[in-house]
């Protein structure tokens, strides 16, 4: 091993999402030389883009057994091993009068039976927990769902796959397999920042790359037949309800509304999309109506809640049959065994499942890839604690660290739990907000520029919720721009940046653009082109 | 969990679009660093809030409540409010003794009033100021309000002239200054009122309207004397009366504190309670008053507009009112919070702030050099005349002064 060169490695990852994070921690926490590649930066596809829903396995429990009884363990793990991304909110099934409520006795039934814990409440007893819920309801069940920060897992994984010698490499992209014969030695990639072509070595790779999977298999000469189906959500700009609320029927467009962080988020619908469109969704007219409409009938509330944005992600489905929705396809893992299946050696494809049972898709790739190395390493992933995720609740971790936290203290001690304690937030410079709608200080920001691999402005939202709140970067985007100028010496790449990132939350806002969010968007329009010039030259 | 019955926020802190030029104009932001501004403690905390009610600070506790963010709001935010309502929502910190002392106005008053002349005496000496500041934190510079030995209300029963030969006919809610500390406006309000054709009558007795007890912390109290007072206002307004006040706070707090903060419906009163000025100035304009003045009176005064009468959009009426007096030489000063906000300047731990706040306006008071000031509410009166020497009168003050009879 100590002569290895250090473009050999045990295990080759490729995808920054969810699964390859959770593949990469467990081979690494398995003793396994490993390194990830990412085209982008962490947690660009379906990772960052779902309801952030901490499942508890209801929504399946009649269609698909399988994955509702994955989902009630992996949940009842993530609250052990994730705590500072996870939210315990609960979550509601209720039945409206135009709802069969003879349903909620199959659901119940099938809950139980999946073993999760179902239990029908006093649609009253609904309204008085969650006073946002439809007041008309007629049925109510409590459900242990929850609600998950995606990229704080997703990023939590890839920590502390790097606290155990894992390399990533973000913006790097895979252009071949270097292959002997039928064998993948290794892949050839480009660093998409500099152009630069790498090659690096390893006896196995294991493709993570969710929908673009497909493309990747496809490079090493293996195909999967992969389904490509898009669900588009809305963000709203406050926390509307803080129970989890789905309708109790058979799984259908836009019926799961769930809180997260400082928002709530309704969605989703599913649509079939050709594999050219996955890298530039959109949400059109019809998908905003849809979410708005059936939205309101979880909590009529949202119907005049201001909206901040629409997005859209691409699920990683494996096409099993024709179903042309995409629906009925298991949301169940793929994990597939390209020496076997193929032909082709040292190639491995962890596809299918969802953001909820990551951890167990990377326990199953990391025991393919362990038992081709012919390691005898048991995973341990389920019970380690991520880092960050070792305390409690953010009000006992900020007040051990701080004790008597200020707002951005506690606010960072929510986002990175115990890890809060090593991001430099004592005195007043740093505890200065750059975003405040989210509370970002600067420290939390020079933290994030200084560790956690941020490139720009897009990148640094992910690690901190910079430009996620009401404003949309309108304040915080200028401020951020600056330290990364400052960080990184180089003041017109930042101007650029800015452009882009400004550019990136419009995006977001255009298909909802109306009342306040427009307004809003107009006031950063005239403070960027008219007060700061950022379009001049 | 969290219930969501307690995180769900009724304000509209969803139209903030993040100008902060609520900030800008807030008095406390430049006197005070551990405030952290009305933008981050109203619109922008309300939503940290509905997360995770942890994110409640207390120093959300130095807001003057002067409404000055809302009137700066581009966006109709209820910037004020939101923070209020957050406090009594969220706060942990009850009201210490000190707190209800000062709250408790007219508890106070019913108690001290009888021993006026030897409360009166106590209260003025630096002794009992030195004891107050070190035992109740109420700051040593401060002079309590004199208690009067008769209170407005039995001179008005026993002494005032005969109200009914007035064809026309205003309840005047007095407020808890003029009923306990000084008797003087309210029989200038009389005064006026009888000269300008209009008899006046009580309510059928009145509570403090709860404003010194909302910014104490002490929201059920204040809740029990807004529903009383809404009930007896209502009796008033049904017998076909206006009701007329003298105080520029007591009338903000009954026509907009009592929805928006206390959650008391006053719908049916509130479009006819009015201060007095206000009710003079459109008589007057309309034609349908015209009062009599000397012929010689001279003064040199400068007006200040206190922050809820700016919220009120009112202060226009005192000043036009104020312009009507011949031999008036008028100075209409720059709009600057004074500092007192109520009880919030007698608080120790709030003097230095106080004072900062108000010094550009005592700092233009000496530059204008007046005969005196003056201002439509009690709370500024008192901050004026401790930091500058002048005397503070009422608007009404001066024209039952001016008025020739």
């Amino acid at each position: 091993m100590s002569n290895r060169k250090d473009n050999e490695f045990d295990v080759i990852i490729v995808g920054g999402g969810i699964t390859g994070a959770g593949t990469a921690r467990d081979c690494a926490l398995r003793g396994l030389n490993v390194l990830l590649i990412e085209r982008h930066d962490i947690a660009t596809g379906a990772t960052g883009r779902n309801h952030g829903l901490l499942h508890s396995g209801a929504r399946y429990a009649v269609t698909d057994r399988e994955s509702a009884t994955e989902c009630i363990e992996e949940n009842m793990i993530l609250r052990r091993i994730a705590r500072h991304c996870v939210d315990e909110t609960d979550g509601f099934f209720i039945t409206l009068p135009e709802d069969d409520l003879a349903y909620q006795t199959k659901f119940v039934e099938s809950c139980t039976a999946a073993g999760i814990r179902a239990e029908i409440i006093d649609p009253k007893e609904a309204i008085r927990l969650e006073p946002s819920v439809n007041p008309d309801l007629i049925g109510a069940v409590r459900v242990p769902d929850g609600s998950v920060d995606p990229f704080r897992l997703c990023a939590a994984n890839m920590l502390d796959a790097k606290l155990h010698g894992a390399k990533i490499l973000v913006y790097h992209e895979v252009i071949e397999f270097i292959k002997e014969g039928d064998t993948v030695r290794g892949v050839r990639v480009r660093d998409n920042r500099s152009r630069e072509i790498k090659d690096f070595y390893a006896p196995v790779t294991v493709n993570a790359a969710g929908i673009w999977g497909h493309h990747v298999a496809a490079l090493a000469g293996a195909n999967i037949g992969m389904f490509p189906a898009k669900g588009a959500l809305l963000i709203f700009a406050h926390r509307v309800n803080s129970i989890v609320i789905n309708r109790c029927r058979k799984p259908a467009n836009a019926d799961i509304l769930v809180p997260g962080d400082t928002v709530c988020v309704i969605g989703t619908t599913s649509t079939k999309v050709p594999f050219e469109e996955c890298d530039n969704m959109y949400v059109t007219p019809d998908e905003v109506d849809l979410l708005l409409t059936e939205g309101a009938k979880l909590a009529p509330a949202l119907a005049t809640t201001r909206i901040l944005r629409a997005y859209a992600g691409v699920r990683p489905l494996v096409s099993a049959d024709n179903d042309p929705s995409g629906r009925n396809i298991s949301r169940g893992i793929v994990c597939l065994d390209h020496e076997t299946r193929d032909g082709i050696k040292g190639f491995v494809s962890i596809t299918g499942g969802k953001l909820m049972t990551y951890r167990l898709m990377g326990e199953q790739a990391a025991d393919l890839v362990c038992k081709k190395l012919n390691i005898n390493k048991k995973c341990e992933t389920a019970v380690l604690p991520l880092p960050g995720s070792e305390g409690g609740k953010t009000e006992e971790v900020s007040k051990k660290i701080w004790s008597v936290p200020s707002a951005p203290q506690k606010a960072a001690a929510g986002r990175a739990g115990t890890r809060a304690k090593v991001i430099p937030l004592d005195n007043p410079l740093d505890q200065a907000l750059v975003c405040e709608c989210e509370e970002v200080s600067s420290g939390e920001v020079r933290y994030a520029l200084d560790h956690l691999e941020v490139d720009n402005l897009v990148d640094l939202r992910r690690r901190t919720r910079v430009g996620m709140g009401t404003c949309q970067g309108g304040l915080c985007a200028c401020r951020a721009a600056g330290m990364i100028a400052e960080a990184r010496g180089c003041a017109e790449k930042a101007e650029a940046d800015l452009k882009g990132f400004l550019n990136e939350r419009w995006k977001g806002m255009y298909p909802i653009a109306w009342g306040n969010t427009l307004r809003e968007a107009e006031y950063t329009q005239w403070v960027y082109n008219y007060v700061l010039g950022l379009n001049e030259q | 969990m969290t219930l969501q019955e307690y995180t769900s926020s009724s304000h509209n802190f969803e139209e903030c679009m993040k100008c902060t030029v609520c900030t800008a104009y807030c008095p406390v932001v430049p006197a005070n660093p551990k405030y952290p501004g009305p933008k981050q403690a109203g619109p922008d905390g309300e939503r940290l809030r509905l997360k995770d009610p942890f994110f409640f600070e207390e120093t959300l506790k130095y807001c003057l409540n002067c409404k000055r963010c809302e009137v700066a709001c581009p966006s109709g935010v209820k910037v004020a409010d939101i923070i209020q309502a957050a406090r009594i929502r969220y706060s942990k910190s009850k009201p210490k003794l000190r707190d209800r002392i000062l709250a408790s106005t007219d508890f106070m008053g019913t108690l001290a009033r009888p021993f006026a002349p030897v409360v009166n005496g106590m209260t003025g000496l630096g002794a009992t100021k030195a004891v107050l500041d070190a035992t109740f934190a109420i700051d040593k510079h401060r002079t309590f309000p004199k208690y009067a030995f008769k209170g407005f209300e039995s001179w008005f029963r026993k002494e005032a002239p005969d109200q009914s030969r007035f064809p026309e006919q205003v309840a005047y809610f007095h407020g808890c200054y003029v009923n306990y500390n000084f008797p003087q406006l309210g029989k200038d309000f009389v005064k006026v009122m009888n000269a300008a054709g209009i008899g006046v009558s009580l309510l059928d007795k009145e509570k403090c309207c709860g404003v010194a007890m909302i910014s104490n912390g002490m929201i059920d109290g204040a809740k029990k004397h807004a529903a009383h007072n809404v009930a007896v206002l209502g009796k008033a307004v049904e017998s076909g009366k206006k009701i007329l006040t003298t105080s520029s706070t007591c009338t903000f707090t009954m026509r907009d504190e009592y929805p928006e903060l206390l959650g008391i419906d006053n719908g049916k009163v509130r479009d006819s309670i009015t201060l007095a000025t206000r009710y003079l100035y459109e008589k007057i304009v309309a034609g349908e008053v015209k009062l009599p003045f000397k012929k010689d009176f001279h003064a040199k005064i400068a007006y200040h507009t206190p922050c809820h009468m700016e919220k009120l959009g009112w202060g226009v009426f005192s000043i036009g009112l104020l312009k009507m007096i011949p031999g008036i030489e008028l100075t209409v000063l720059d709009s600057n919070c004074c500092g007192i906000a109520g009880t919030y300047g007698f608080k120790k731990e709030n003097y230095e702030v106080s004072q900062a706040i108000g010094k550009p306006l005592f700092d233009q008071i000496a530059r204008v050099a007046p005969d005196y000031v003056a201002c439509d509410c009690e709370t500024c009166k008192w901050q004026i005349e401790m930091s500058t020497g002048l005397e503070v009168r009422n608007p009404i003050s001066v024209l039952a002064e001016a008025l020739d009879i």
